[in-house]
């Protein structure tokens, strides 16, 4: 059975991201009509039921996300929609806010009755100053529609919705320090708990959701928790995007239920192997998760079954490499990233990046000695667990996944001195030199 | 006796270089001013990001003495506005090019060739990554995932214009175009211009 698109159906139409193709095209607004006759809990019940899970890495349920929040207070409550986007490999909120934003918008509003937040603000990251343009002047006209602003379609439900531009930090996409940036500090994680549901912007409760996972909210409302959770495995219901990069003829966004496996992803969405080279590796789930290998490409990519297999779904970002690719290379350039992007906070982070990356460039460079391994390895198991946030696994995963399945590539650089993979590629295919 | 003789004064100590004057245009003043309602009254710090990228706009980078100025809008002191300038990679301190030119540099967009885009653009430019061009028209940074990963090697003009898939060998004709026809020569983003802009 042919998969039907529905998040991403029409963002090839022009025009597509306009409130008035919205309206005509996609039942627009209709789900917030339709949930502002609800009652907020039955709202979170519906969530609940529909088992849709976050799609920013963690996977955790939503509908508990939003039950969590605290109800009885007098404080204000605040949807934080993460718009931060920089896990690498991944670029489907992208997309998804430049060419369909009315469903975030919607998502947003309908968020907000459910948990009864006045506000939500839109932490989008500083690079995408061209997408942020687009939503803006949408939400503007969702305002001068009345989908917005003081007494939304006469239910006497207010809500305003804001963007807020990052300025390029990675680690604002952690749910608390996304919400320190928000505050206008230094984007660094905070000590949990408590959690963010209980004391998140303001020290207000707030629920922090990803951009595609409050577009799936309208649908939910629309179509039922059993129209969403049919979609898809067991627990891991609802249409999912999958962003695939790296050495596959036709990268991009592609929405797909989580039956379907890696490897039609690979080879039938993306149109398989650039020049029909084997592919030797591949990261699931955006560079913080471990890597698979070609004989598990079977494993269809849900969020249970990518862990089953030994990584993690995490963003749903393919990084798909050819057999040109060199793992000590390939870990060195994602610590280069973790380096740069450590907030800090956690010394084991902060100073473990720089030195794994450290040790990395040496190794690459063939002038690392043996002992060098058994250090990247005691560095590494030194960050995981160590640190506030998720920041410090993903930082030693690269390195430790790669020692795992390719440790013979470490000890050639050491033994050789030198990289040893064929040197023929780099001539036959310069523009995929990498090193 | 003169216990504090002035030499060894707090105040006649030499301090950092402040820059000219600043202070927003009415145009700019406006825009935070509308800005700042979005957050509660007691929470005028969130509006920082947008107050910074206000003054770098204007001036093109952030001296001091900008600096100083977003503080005394946001009503807290400069050392905290100096505390989020050096943690956010976005900011500048020193003045920079006419065009910066941002590089991708980490996985997807370096399994695409992204390393030899920066060494093309290094000798074309003839500068190094970090550095600014004599005639102040460009500067060179190589930068961490841009969230474009399927159009790679992304680049990112200033902050707000991108490029996409700039394969190494077209770099010299890359740096005429941006050259001669400024932004305009950019490809923009994923459908950005074939559908979003009309």
């Amino acid at each position: 059975m042919a998969y039907e698109p529905v998040l991403t159906k029409f963002v090839n139409e022009p025009n597509s991201y306009t409130l008035d193709f919205y309206l005509k095209h996609q039942r627009g607004y209709e789900g917030l009509r339709k949930a502002l006759t609800l009652q907020p809990n039955d709202l979170i019940e519906q969530v609940k039921a529909s088992g849709l899970r976050g799609r920013g890495g963690a996977g955790f349920p939503t509908g508990m996300k939003w039950q969590f929040v605290l109800k009885d207070t007098p404080k204000p409550k605040y949807i934080c929609c993460n718009a931060d986007e920089s896990e690498p490999g991944t670029f489907k909120d992208h997309v998804l806010m430049e060419r369909n934003p009315h469903l975030l918008i919607e998502g947003c509003a309908i968020s907000c009755y459910a948990i009864g937040a006045k506000v939500a603000y839109i932490y989008i990251r500083g690079e995408f100053f061209h997408v942020q343009e687009i939503l803006e002047a949408e939400i503007d006209k969702a305002y001068k529609a009345g989908y917005l602003g003081k007494n939304i379609l006469g239910s006497g439900f207010d809500c305003d919705v804001y963007v807020h531009r990052g300025a390029g930090a990675y680690e604002a996409g952690e749910e608390t320090a996304l919400i320190e940036s928000l505050e206008g500090k230094r984007a660094q994680p905070r000590i949990k708990p408590p959690f963010p549901a209980v004391a998140g912007l303001y020290q207000c409760p707030t629920a922090v959701n990803n951009v595609e996972t409050l577009c799936n909210v309208p649908l939910i409302v629309m179509n039922g928790a059993e129209w969403f959770s049919s979609i898809g495995p067991e627990k891991n219901g609802g249409p999912k995007l999958f962003c695939i990069s790296g050495h596959v003829k036709r990268p991009g966004v592609y929405e797909a239920s989580m039956h379907t496996t890696l490897r039609e992803l690979i080879y039938e969405q993306a149109g398989g192997m650039i020049d029909e080279r084997p592919l030797k590796a591949v990261i699931p789930g955006g560079s913080s998760v471990p890597i698979l290998l070609p004989e598990q490409l079977d494993t269809p990519a849900s969020f249970d079954h990518i862990q089953k297999a030994g990584s993690l779904l995490g963003s749903a970002g393919l990084i798909v490499m050819n057999d040109s690719v060199c793992m000590v290379w390939l870990a060195m350039n994602l610590l280069h990233f973790y380096r740069h992007e450590s907030c800090g906070k956690c010394t084991p982070c902060r100073e473990g990046s720089d030195w794994l990356f450290k040790l990395l460039r040496r190794v690459e460079a063939g002038e690392g000695q043996p002992k060098d391994l058994d250090l990247l390895f005691g560095v590494s198991n030194n960050i995981v667990g160590k640190t506030l946030c998720a920041f410090g696994d993903a930082a030693a995963t690269p390195v430790l996944t790669t020692m795992k399945l390719f440790r013979h590539e470490y000890e050639a650089h050491v033994r050789e001195g030198r990289c040893t993979l064929p040197a023929s590629w780099r001539a036959e295919h310069p523009i995929f030199a990498a090193h | 006796m003169d216990y504090a003789p002035a030499r060894f004064h707090a105040s006649a100590r030499k301090l950092a270089e402040q820059g000219g004057d600043f202070a927003y245009t009415p145009e700019n003043q406006a825009k935070f001013d509308a800005v700042v309602q979005r957050y509660p009254a007691d929470q005028r710090k969130s509006a920082i990001l947008y107050a910074l990228y206000l003054a770098q706009g204007q001036q093109g980078y952030l001296s001091p003495a900008a600096m100083s100025h977003v503080a005394h809008h946001i009503r807290c002191t400069a050392a905290e506005v100096e505390d989020v300038v050096s943690y956010y990679t976005m900011f500048f301190t020193k003045p920079v090019g006419k065009y910066v030119i941002n590089v991708c540099r980490t996985l997807s967009c370096a399994l695409l060739g992204a390393e030899r885009v920066t060494e093309q653009l290094s000798e074309v430019l003839g500068i190094a990554p970090g550095e600014t061009d004599p005639t102040g028209t460009f500067t060179l940074l190589e930068v961490e995932c841009l969230g474009a990963c399927d159009r790679g090697p992304v680049l990112m003009i200033n902050d707000t214009d991108w490029h996409e898939r700039l394969a190494p060998e077209n770099v010299r004709t890359f740096v005429d175009d941006l050259r001669t026809r400024g932004v305009g020569a950019l490809t923009g983003c994923h459908l950005h211009k074939e559908g979003g802009k009309t």
